[in-house]
């Protein structure tokens, strides 16, 4: 590293100086680092490790299985149930996520009285603790006093004879195989809306006013305002928000966990609850490491994919 | 608002629908929350009717479940737990991700960027990836069932995220500041330490704030290590402990939810504008 210091003033103080400021750099930024590596990066390799192992939590010593866990799980119903339902699951929430949060993102551009107290209501999904969030939901999509189904019942669309919905008096959303699916993705795009609505406000807070005055003044309507000019200056920060949407859903198992417990019957098991329930209640922690390591090529080609456009996109414009 | 005389039929109605979009956005956020508020105060036979109305009172409210929660369950031992374990957190991540961060932003140079990006991507690594093997690496360093296992652990979320926030605000902090220190004399480490850091507090507080209500809010990694009731946080002491088999104690678990939930989304609230702008950071400047 020891070069002749182009500046006379300080001579031999410089190649000095760089050299005390690459030996801080690496000071400073170790600790962080070897933290991520031992508990991170160690972590990672022990879980493929353990899936290329038959290991369980009683403590007898790994046996080498190759890939078997992963041929074995390939044949088995729950796992390619809940392969399928982790994309049925994953998809259904973006698309949601997404309208939903573009159209609520552009009224949350406007100004009007109390928008502070809105604001923060409508972000409670995301900001309150998720376990906390849900445990009101689950009293909402409760089998007899669930609110909704009260409403509903108000309403006659439900428990009387020839209603809408059934002469039952409930719904049983989280006991019936169809709507116990809808109501965790309902959940989870209540949850996860607040966020992407706020990464799209920072989008459309960066697209120029002038644009926007300009195809006022040029008379665009609405639509041709949205279509032409709003989503494609957008479609940047859309991307960021589809990346953070599909990986804090598509890797997490909260609201199943608490609303379902993957049922009934499995039908709302996902990747990461079979793990769960395959290796810290079952015990077996290298099919349940399997489970969890299917996750990544879609994670990890996710993230890079839209790394990749997003960065593209930035040069274009 | 003065020019309403002037308003066309055409605006008038695009108002009342921006109002009513407005309107159900927020009851469709807020409705679970309101309902907890309601069924806290609620007596149980008027709870488990299901006649009578689920969003409003037919019989004076009570405090009878907020007095079981106090009195009878460890709910604020789970709340003291999570002030903990948050705090340690806080104090770990900083000692760790301020120095890194401005490692990353001033000194190390062209490779500081794509280092701190590969730094943050391991946020992106969903604990349902990890806690197999956690387990096993908590459970060696014979912290299984302790507070002291989320201390560890949490960090590994707090740190790659905060790092690059800070990375952000570092650079944000004109280079003169610490040139002008070292020429007064101080040396780098001490230029950073009595020049920049004072500079950086905004966004030292903002790490503050994220590392403690990340903390407090997470699920899946405390399910997996803490089995023992009076060793859990509020994110998991409440789901697990108000319900015993299929038997809920609906009351106090509202109530508790609501509680520890609007403390952490009041601090959440102050932090998420950078929180997005450090998520949105990574498609480039």
């Amino acid at each position: 590293m020891s070069r002749p210091a182009l500046s006379t003033r300080s001579g031999r103080g410089q190649p000095d100086a760089q050299r005390d400021d690459t030996l801080l750099a690496i000071g400073m930024l170790a600790p962080a680092v070897l933290f991520i590596v031992l508990l991170v990066g160690l972590p990672f390799g022990l879980a493929i490790y353990y899936s290329l192992h038959d290991v369980t939590t009683g403590g007898t010593t790994p046996r080498w299985v190759g890939l078997g866990n992963f041929a074995s799980l390939l044949g088995d119903n729950t796992f390619q149930t809940s392969l399928r339902n982790s994309f049925v699951f994953t998809f259904s929430t973006l698309i949601a996520v997404l309208v939903l949060a573009t159209i609520q993102a552009e009224l949350l551009m406007r100004e009007f009285r109390g928008k502070w107290l809105v604001r923060f209501l409508i972000l409670l999904p995301w900001t309150a603790p998720v376990a906390l969030g849900l445990i009101g939901w689950l009293w909402m999509f409760d089998s007899v006093f669930s609110p909704i189904d009260w409403l509903l019942r108000q309403v006659g669309l439900l428990g009387s004879p020839g209603a809408p919905l059934g002469a039952l008096p409930n719904l049983y959303w989280l006991g019936d195989k169809t709507l116990a699916m809808v109501s965790v993705v309902l959940v989870n795009v209540w949850r996860l809306l607040p966020l992407a609505t706020v990464i799209v406000l920072a989008g459309l807070n960066s697209i120029p006013r002038d644009v926007i005055e300009q195809s006022r003044i040029d008379r665009a309507g609405y639509l041709r305002r949205l279509f032409d000019i709003t989503l494609p200056m957008l479609s940047p920060i859309l991307l960021i928000a589809i990346l953070f949407t599909f990986v804090f859903t598509f890797g997490d198992m909260i609201s199943i966990f608490i609303l379902t417990r993957g049922g009934p019957a499995n039908t709302t098991q996902v990747l990461p609850s079979m793990a769960f329930f395959t290796g810290i209640l079952g015990g077996n922690l290298g099919r349940g490491a399997a489970v969890a390591l299917f996750m990544l090529p879609a994670l990890a080609g996710m993230s890079a994919l839209l790394l990749r456009l997003v960065r593209r996109s930035e040069v274009t414009t | 608002m003065t020019t309403g005389a002037r308003r066309t039929p055409g605006q008038a109605l695009g108002r009342v629908g921006f109002y009513l979009g407005v309107a159900l956005f927020t009851v469709f956020a807020a409705l679970p929350f309101y309902v907890m508020l309601i069924t806290a105060f609620k007596r149980n036979n008027e709870l488990f009717d299901p006649t009578t109305n689920p969003f409003w009172f037919s019989q004076p409210p009570t405090l009878e479940h907020l007095q079981l929660l106090f009195g009878d369950t460890l709910f604020l031992r789970w709340l003291l737990n999570s002030f903990m374990v948050g705090g340690l957190v806080v104090v770990i991540t900083l000692l760790l991700a301020v120095p890194a961060a401005y490692s990353l932003a001033r000194l190390a140079g062209s490779w500081g960027e794509a280092l701190g990006i590969g730094i943050f991507l391991t946020y992106l690594v969903p604990p349902t990836l990890l806690f197999l093997p956690f387990a096993k690496v908590v459970a060696a360093l014979g912290l299984q069932n302790t507070l002291w296992a989320l201390v560890v652990v949490y960090p590994t979320f707090t740190v790659p995220f905060c790092t690059w926030l800070l990375m952000g605000f570092f650079k944000g902090i004109p280079r003169d500041i610490e040139e002008q220190a070292m020429v007064d004399g101080y040396n780098r480490f001490n230029a950073f330490r009595r020049a920049v850091l004072p500079l950086a507090v905004p966004g030292i507080l903002t790490v503050v704030v994220f590392a403690f209500t990340l903390s407090t809010s997470e699920f899946v990694y405390a399910l997996t290590f803490v089995q023992s009731s009076a060793q859990k946080t509020v994110s998991i002491g409440v789901p697990t402990e108000l319900v015993r088999g299929d038997v809920f104690r609906w009351g106090p678990l509202l109530a508790g939810a609501l509680l520890a939930s609007i403390p952490v989304a009041v601090l959440y609230t102050l932090v998420i504008d950078q929180f997005v702008a450090g998520l949105t950071a990574v498609a480039g400047e």
